[in-house]
């Protein structure tokens, strides 16, 4: 038996379910060298604005229990640079581009969705209403129901492309906002971005990170993650889940996609094994195969609640 | 390109009580690896701790016909990783992923190549100095430590035709005092229109003083950054260092675009401690 990797996110259909995550693998092209893009799901390259970016000085990473803080800020080279300089390698390498973006006014989100609409070889929007580490923009939609209303309906109305809101797990109900989010014109979310964190030295008495606050990352958030999934497909069953937080190994994207996230991004895991897809695609593989499913599609939400529960 | 390997620790040899050098069984990277470049290394295959950790490739180790064997890195017992890698034994494994990282220029003569190390920045000038050898280049290495005994490898140095000028905290060997001195005392002895390579790694004001002291004899230096890292790949932009271009200052990737500058591009102010 031949197992059916590839899934259908909302309209847009991949050969597998496993996505590189924004922010944890540049515009892609990084990893041109070592990496053979086309076998990616996708690659969600990093968020960017409609002007370039500096971002934040260092120090911009702390390493955590079994994670890590990040507070870039969003270093970037903007729309415009993007679709000239990086965008035609990324082509040219058979990669699916889901392009995040990220806006300090619904205006700005909508200008750059209009630049992608009319540029070749995007595969959808992701937008990022959920950085936790820059003042304007970000987290500050997408920790408010009205704020992810206004931001998916501005790019709604300027693009067909398959849009995929990135939400922000640092909110009361991320449920609510997958609700919000799909009645805005959603085709898909994407959970979770970074949890709001903070790592003090005791001895200078001051914040480890340049930015004071930044996002937690890695194994340490995977079963807040998984649960906000799982929360996520019970209140809208009807719209696809890109899944995750801290994924290192196939078994982990498994429990996700169980929990009811038809595809899962891979970002803090590529740091730490650039090489780590080939792995993932076995691994899933070798799972379906034993489990005698034939697809991943036929795993997604599959999680039984009935039997009670496995220790 | 790149490769990961797991590698096998063929020797550990502790050389102080935080200072040791880790012999890998690991051809494929020292076939590859460049003066200047580093790998990004992991001692653990599990979550804690998380993330690899940039070492400079210290030695490329090779067998009589002159193959690669493998690589060693020089390690100073700081933080988690720098712990486990001071601990290893024989027929460990650590996962090392490399070469990476934009390698030093190699002089040529009648150019001389002065190295400029300050404690562990001593890592990143053996396989130069094995390369200038090769090119037959006047080779002086001037190495500040706190004490004779936190001054390593100098036979391994000597044994490359390097000069010794060092310096010590406590003054127990060498010049009283940081590195500068000699390197002071060698613009003062030597014509400006002599030509010069001058390399430095090692704590950050060392290398900001080496290059700011070039720079008043007129001369540039390369400096061998070391910026928290995140992926080695360019992935994450957490390693950047502040660059001074044509267009203004920006943020580069050590990791792509360094981890040797060009020290009168570097932003000193900014880069942090």
């Amino acid at each position: 038996m031949s197992v059916d990797l590839s899934v259908d996110v909302g309209g847009l259909q991949l050969a597998t379910p496993f996505i590189a995550a924004s922010g944890c693998f540049g515009y892609g092209l990084e990893y041109g060298d070592i990496v053979d893009l086309s076998t990616l799901g996708a690659v969600a390259v990093k968020g960017l604005f409609l002007e370039e970016r500096e971002g934040h000085p260092p120090t911009r990473i702390v390493e955590t229990p079994s994670g890590m803080l990040n507070a870039i800020g969003l270093q970037g080279i903007g729309v415009r640079r993007f679709v000239a300089d990086k965008l035609p390698g990324l082509r040219d390498c058979g990669a699916v581009v889901l392009v995040n973006i990220c806006g300090s006014t619904t205006e700005e989100y909508a200008e750059i969705a209009r630049i992608l609409a009319d540029a070749d070889g995007v595969a959808a929007i992701e937008l990022n209403i959920s950085c936790p580490n820059i003042s304007k923009g970000g987290m500050m939609f997408g920790s408010s129901l009205r704020g992810t209303h206004d931001v998916v309906s501005a790019v709604r109305r300027v693009t067909t492309l398959p849009l995929i809101p990135k939400l922000t797990p640092n909110v009361t109900d991320v449920a609510s906002f997958a609700v919000a989010a799909r009645d805005a014109g959603a085709d898909a979310v994407s959970l979770v971005n970074t949890f709001l964190a903070m790592a003090i030295d005791i001895e200078t008495r001051r914040p480890k990170l340049s930015n004071v606050v930044g996002g937690l990352s890695g194994p340490a958030i995977r079963p807040i993650a998984v649960r906000m999934v799982h929360e996520c497909r019970q209140a809208a069953a009807d719209l696809p889940i890109i899944g995750m937080g801290g994924i290192m190994t196939s078994e982990d994207a498994i429990e996700f996609i169980i929990a009811g996230a038809v595809a899962v991004q891979i970002g803090t895991a590529n740091f730490v094994d650039p090489f780590v897809w080939s792995k993932l695609r076995e691994g899933l593989t070798d799972y379906l195969h034993r489990h005698d499913v034939p697809s991943v599609s036929a795993l997604v939400g599959t999680l039984d609640t009935t039997r009670g529960h496995t220790a | 390109m790149p490769v990961d390997v797991d590698a096998v620790v063929l020797s550990n040899t502790q050389l102080s009580h935080d200072y040791n050098t880790v012999i890998l069984a690991a051809p494929r990277l020292g076939d590859q690896a460049l003066p200047g470049q580093f790998v990004m290394v992991k001692t653990t295959y599990g979550d804690d701790p998380l993330l690899r950790r940039p070492f400079s490739v210290f030695e490329i180790l090779r067998d009589d016909a002159g193959r690669s064997t493998g690589v060693s890195l020089l390690n100073k017992r700081i933080g988690v990783t720098t712990r486990a890698l001071y601990a290893l034994r024989p027929g460990d494994h650590v996962r090392c992923l490399g070469p990476l990282g934009r390698p030093f220029s190699v002089a040529e003569p009648p150019e001389q190549a002065w190295m400029v190390a300050g404690g562990v920045g001593l890592a990143a000038f053996a396989t130069l100095a094995a390369n200038l050898r090769a090119r037959r280049v006047d080779t002086t290495l001037f190495y500040g430590g706190r004490r004779a005994d936190d001054l390593f490898h100098l036979d391994t140095f000597e044994s490359l035709d390097v000069h010794l000028r060092l310096a010590t905290d406590d003054g127990s060997r060498g010049d009283h005092g940081n590195v500068t001195v000699p390197l002071r005392r060698a613009f003062v002895s030597t014509d400006r229109t002599t030509p010069v390579r001058l390399y430095a790694c090692g704590p950050t004001p060392m290398m900001r003083a080496v290059t700011e002291l070039a720079a008043s004899e007129g001369r540039a230096t390369e400096v061998s950054l070391e910026q928290v890292m995140g992926c080695g790949l360019g992935g994450c932009y957490s390693c950047v260092v502040p660059v001074r271009g044509p267009d203004g200052t920006h943020f580069v990737r050590s990791c792509l675009d360094g981890p040797i500058f060009d020290g009168g591009s570097v932003v000193w102010e900014q880069l942090g401690e």
